[in-house]
């Protein structure tokens, strides 16, 4: 069982913003739905290997040929905030 | 209380494949901001990422040369955390299965060998970079032409037990990684970037001491100072009596000293999963083979040549090997070069003094290695001294000028008529006798003196082997 | 008749044969669209201009006496997940409200080339997440068939859009259900493709190992030739099956005597609305009059199919979603005051709850505590669950199955029920995590409402889905049925 400090926990790490009550309201639907995955503890899994691609592809590789690029505008066109070419965020030490 | 340091290094390479390692723009260092981009790199929602064969190649490539085991099944990952260059707000990796694993490197500590463990080698792509503004702005920058770059990680194990150890176990890495011609390994610009794990332990006790990790050591030098600062600091808190904090640290290269980084851009935990937008890579044990047979002459096997063929010494050949462009310049001097020690003294003394003092590459020293080769003759030959010779190699890197033009324009030819010196030498003696005396009465050292008079003489230009052989025969 | 009530094959063979042009076409459609969109709610953009420009220009290649292919001139409906350059796709989220792609999705690329007219952008669940289009951030969605119930989702507004005959087709995409859900749901043809038929660039991502873009029809004839456009391999997408792709409407009026249908007993099991099932059964009774062997079978697997579903997708969901963090392009928050705050204010503001449920989901299932009890399971109980549809499809054509087992809710109803959104997964969601295509077609009405029968086959093998299906289609008249608006 999830606690609701652990859904706290779990929205500050994925950048969302949560109060106790939202927590409070879904915490019995996030058990619900991940409590579900106790149905696999029927499963002898221990032989089976994960699948990776579901039709088993493999080894989909590009040559190593240069195409051009975008247009610095477009590819900043959706930006919100920009300043001299380049995309503007908060300032930030290091 | 005594201790042991314990070092593992990670070493970040970035590839000279021409593209990124995801999407089609070019793999460039510098351009113009932002120019380099597209859907795939600036993490565009639906963009997808298609894997660089190149890449894998050159991974392995590294692989090989580092006597790994090469995973025929290997998979991508996602490394998920949020920072304004990481576009996807995650890194495509490889997590759990690397595509090379278990590999070693040999350096050599006071003349012994030493055999570090590799741990893994993995594929990933690069972030962007953040450009800061001067203290008064309120913004960052993002510029998005490095990202996805594609980067090997290089893990070793902690076998490295000093910072002089964790220089050489790198110098030596990026030698290889040079000769491989898969990186330009420059640690100035970022190309090769090196996090080192350190923890100490007193002596005997076999759990390891809690470990700090420094980032941002942007030279061989600096690699081994800040570890340097680090092991004392480490040493003095735990001989206080104090804890060590696992931590990351920053080295500041002005100070001298490791700071405390606050772990921004770092997650509690990365919350690895495969990457479904790619699928796995399944090597075929041909095409691995292929590439060993293709690879070229690594340090170790040059070093053993070199002694073979030009009968260095062990140690010239190993300081002769490091890099792919000394060694390189060594044997197109040496190769047909009547005295090949002599070339690797000159390679190992002068060249690699003046790219030292001067701080710069090879190839920006305007000597060519036949150049320097003459040099070497017309020493042999007895036309130019010792001396002499390090004032025209002075002047062939500033000026680029052969040997030959200037011996003469610097007036540096040695006398090496035998007639002449004679003539000399006899006028040396006469003037002279009291040393002469004191020679025939046993005082050799009298000898030192009278060649260093007949030097004077000559001002400098006669042979002196000449004149001692010339003297004594006069003397006897 | 009203042109816009056609089918695509039927406008098709018109303007081949010059009775209409393709601005005629347009016109009956965008003049469709004023009459009900109001009531209906299915489009978020309409691209009228652009429209018109592409028409005219299809109807003076038509004049020089070019050939043209099936779509041309065809106005379809795109669902707004999916990348549409220099037109906003918003995904139906805050976060993209003013999102403009600087490209084109392959399957865009796709019907441009063959002269297809994109008329508007459609209404989803944001981001994809839903199964009623009203987790929507702009507005819900109604059911043509009952204006108080919802479409379904997550396509909501594709499939409604050619329920209404506001489109002769649409796109969506399915990741547990998102097309044939509404299909089944709105009386319509909507088809899932095998996983890495149709390529996903440009479909803005919710779990990238499920999702696939695929059509919304007015009947079996129509889907047939609208996959044939789609599908193709493409190197953009590293999913994408390098496979030979058939000419699908090659299946289309072929005798289904001897092929074998398998009835997957779990799919018509406890949950599953009885009259629904009467009526699946109903169609099923139908092929076996036309010679089809028909027998039960059992996937004991597919208790499993929800859990599976819903951990990879918020894990990927969480991933994929990551990247909209207000910094290169989507909603950036007004008020921060360092990075921290423009990310979680950013996020917070710019998705809706269920998007953010998703992610939370996701967020915790893979910590490296919780990832081998999770993810890695879940990974490897979906490779169980593709061999025993491989292993049934060893012996049958096809199977069979409801679409979905409820009819279309009223609107609130999902919300208020955990169990109805979660759980009604189990007849969808197992064919997205096996990755075989699967189509719904409308078997009849229940209360008024329509339902939807399941077609299913193995990987790659849509030909067999084609051939039972535009059988079954000539053979009842449930596709004919229009909703009164």
């Amino acid at each position: 069982m999830v606690e609701k400090n652990e859904l706290l926990k779990m929205a500050s790490i994925a950048k969302l913003k949560m109060t106790e009550e939202e927590a409070e309201t879904i915490v019995k639907k996030f058990n619900v739905v991940l409590g579900t995955a106790s149905l696999f503890n029927e499963l002898d899994l221990e032989d089976v290997e994960p699948s990776y691609n579901i039709n088993s592809v493999t080894n989909v590789m590009r040559e190593d040929i240069p195409k051009e690029s975008f247009e610095r505008e477009i590819m900043l066109a959706n930006a919100p905030e920009k300043l001299y070419g380049c995309i503007k965020v908060s300032k930030i030490i290091e | 209380m005594n201790f042991e340091t314990i070092i593992g290094l990670e070493v970040h390479a970035e590839l000279k494949t021409k593209t990124k390692a995801f999407c089609s723009c070019i793999n460039e260092f510098g351009g113009e901001v932002n120019t380099n981009c597209c859907p795939v790199c600036m993490g565009y929602p639906g963009a997808l990422p298609v894997l660089n064969k190149k890449l894998v190649e050159y991974a392995v490539r590294a692989g090989l040369a580092l006597n790994c085991e090469i995973s025929l099944f290997s998979k991508t990952d996602r490394k998920n955390y949020f920072y304004p260059d990481l576009p996807k707000a995650f890194q495509i990796s490889q997590y759990d299965i690397p595509l090379c694993k278990n590999g070693s490197l040999k350096i050599e500590v006071d003349g012994k060998e030493k055999v570090i463990g590799i741990t893994r080698i993995h594929i990933e792509e690069d972030a962007g970079k953040m450009l800061h503004g001067t203290e008064s702005e309120d913004y960052s920058l993002v510029d998005f032409n490095r990202s996805g770059v594609p980067l090997i990680e290089i893990v070793s194990e902690p076998d490295l037990r000093s910072p002089l150890e964790a220089r050489l176990y790198l110098e030596k890495l990026k030698g290889i990684l040079e000769y491989l011609e898969i990186s330009d390994c420059k640690m100035q610009e970022g190309s090769l970037r090196c996090d080192a794990n350190i923890s100490v332990r007193p002596v005997g006790q076999k759990e390891f001491g809690v470990k700090t990790e420094i980032k941002n050591m942007n030279s061989l030098k600096a690699l081994q100072r800040a570890l340097e600062y680090e092991e004392e600091r480490h040493k003095r808190i735990l001989t206080e009596g104090g804890t060590i904090v696992q931590e990351t640290r920053r080295w500041d290269e002005a100070k001298g000293i490791t700071v405390s980084m606050r772990t921004k851009g770092q997650a509690d935990d990365y919350r690895y999963f495969p990457e479904p937008d790619l699928v796995p890579i399944v090597l075929e044990k041909e095409w691995i083979e292929s590439i060993r047979k293709d690879l070229p002459e690594l340090p170790d096997e040059k070093r053993k040549r070199f002694v073979k063929e030009y009968g260095i010494p062990e140690y010239d050949a190993s300081i002769l090997t490091l890099t792919k462009e000394l060694s390189n310049f060594f044997e197109a001097c040496a190769k047909g070069h009547k005295n090949p020690k002599a070339v690797s003294n000159w390679v190992m003394g002068e060249v690699l003094r003046v790219m030292k003092e001067k701080d710069i590459e090879l190839k920006e020293l305007n000597i060519k290695p036949q150049s320097l080769g003459r040099l070497i003759d017309l020493v042999d030959e007895g036309v130019l001294s010792n001396t002499g010779a390090k004032q025209v190699f002075e002047e062939m890197y500033k000026t680029g000028e052969e040997p030959e033009v200037l011996v003469d324009r610097l007036g540096l030819r040695q006398i090496s008529d035998e007639g002449a010196i004679i003539e000399l030498v006899k006028k040396v003696l006469e003037e002279n006798q009291k040393s002469v005396e004191d020679y025939k009465k046993g005082k050799t050292n009298a000898l030192g003196y009278l060649v260093g008079q007949c030097m004077k003489a000559s001002k400098g230009k006669a042979n002196p082997q000449l004149i001692n052989k010339i003297l004594k025969d006069l003397l006897s | 008749m009203n042109l816009y009530s056609l089918t695509l094959h039927e406008i098709r063979d018109k303007m081949r044969n010059g009775e209409i042009s393709s601005k005629e076409v347009l016109d009956s459609v965008y003049k469709r669209i004023e009459e009900v969109e109001d009531k209906i709610g299915a489009y978020l953009t309409l691209t009228k201009d652009y429209a018109y420009e592409v028409a005219e220009s299809i109807d003076r290649r038509r004049l020089k006496g070019e050939e043209l292919g099936d779509l041309a001139g065809i106005p379809v409906a795109v669902k707004d997940n999916i990348s549409t350059k220099g037109i906003k796709t918003t995904c139906a989220s805050k976060m993209l409200e003013n999102y403009v792609p600087p490209f084109d999705a392959h399957v865009i690329e796709k019907l441009k080339d063959a002269g297809a007219i994109i008329i508007g952008k459609t209404n989803l669940d944001e981001f994809a997440m839903g199964h009623s289009t009203e987790n929507s951030a702009f507005k819900i969605t109604k059911n043509p068939w009952d204006l108080e119930r919802v479409p379904g989702g997550s396509s909501g507004g594709s499939a409604a859009a050619v329920a209404a005959d506001e489109a002769y087709f649409s796109l969506g995409s399915d990741t547990g259900g998102s097309i044939r859900q509404p299909a089944a749901m709105c009386g319509i043809v909507g088809f899932k493709p095998t996983y890495g038929a149709v390529s996903r660039y440009g479909l803005v991502a919710f779990a990238s190992s499920f999702d696939q873009i695929g059509p919304f029809a007015k009947d079996v004839e129509d889907c047939a030739i609208i996959l044939n456009y789609l599908y193709g391999h493409d190197e953009r997408d590293s999913t994408s099956l390098p496979a030979e792709y058939e000419d699908f409407k090659a299946a289309l009026n072929k005798d289904i005597k001897g092929m074998k249908i398998g009835l997957p007993k779990e799919y018509f099991a406890e949950g599953i609305d009885p009259e629904i099932k009467d009526l699946v059964l109903n169609g099923v009774k139908v092929l076996e009059n036309l010679g089809a062997h028909v027998e039960e079978i059992s996937l004991p697997h597919t208790k499993y199919a929800v859990p599976v579903y819903y951990i990879i997708t918020s894990a990927e969901a969480f991933s994929n979603l990551a990247r909209f963090d207000g910094v290169r392009y989507g909603y950036r928050t007004k008020e921060y005051k360092d990075l921290e705050e423009l990310y979680v204010n950013s996020r917070s503001e710019g998705f809706g709850k269920e998007v953010k449920f998703r992610i939370l989901l996701g967020t915790y299932s893979l910590t490296s505590e919780n990832y081998d009890y999770y993810h890695k399971r879940a990974l490897k109980v979906r490779r169980l669950i593709r061999q025993e549809f491989d292993e049934a499809f060893n012996k049958y054509d096809v199977l069979i199955s409801p679409s979905y087992p409820i009819v279309a809710t009223k609107f609130g109803e999902q919300s208020e029920n955990v169990s109805i959104a979660y759980m009604s997964d189990i007849c969808t969601v197992p064919i997205n995590i096996a990755g075989i295509p699967a189509m719904s077609i409308p078997c009849g009405f229940s209360k008024g409402l329509p339902v939807g029968m399941q077609i299913m086959s193995k990987a790659m093998g849509e030909a067999a889905i084609i051939k039972v299906a535009h059988a079954f289609e000539r053979n009842t008249d449930y596709n004919k049925k229009k909703p009164s608006l």
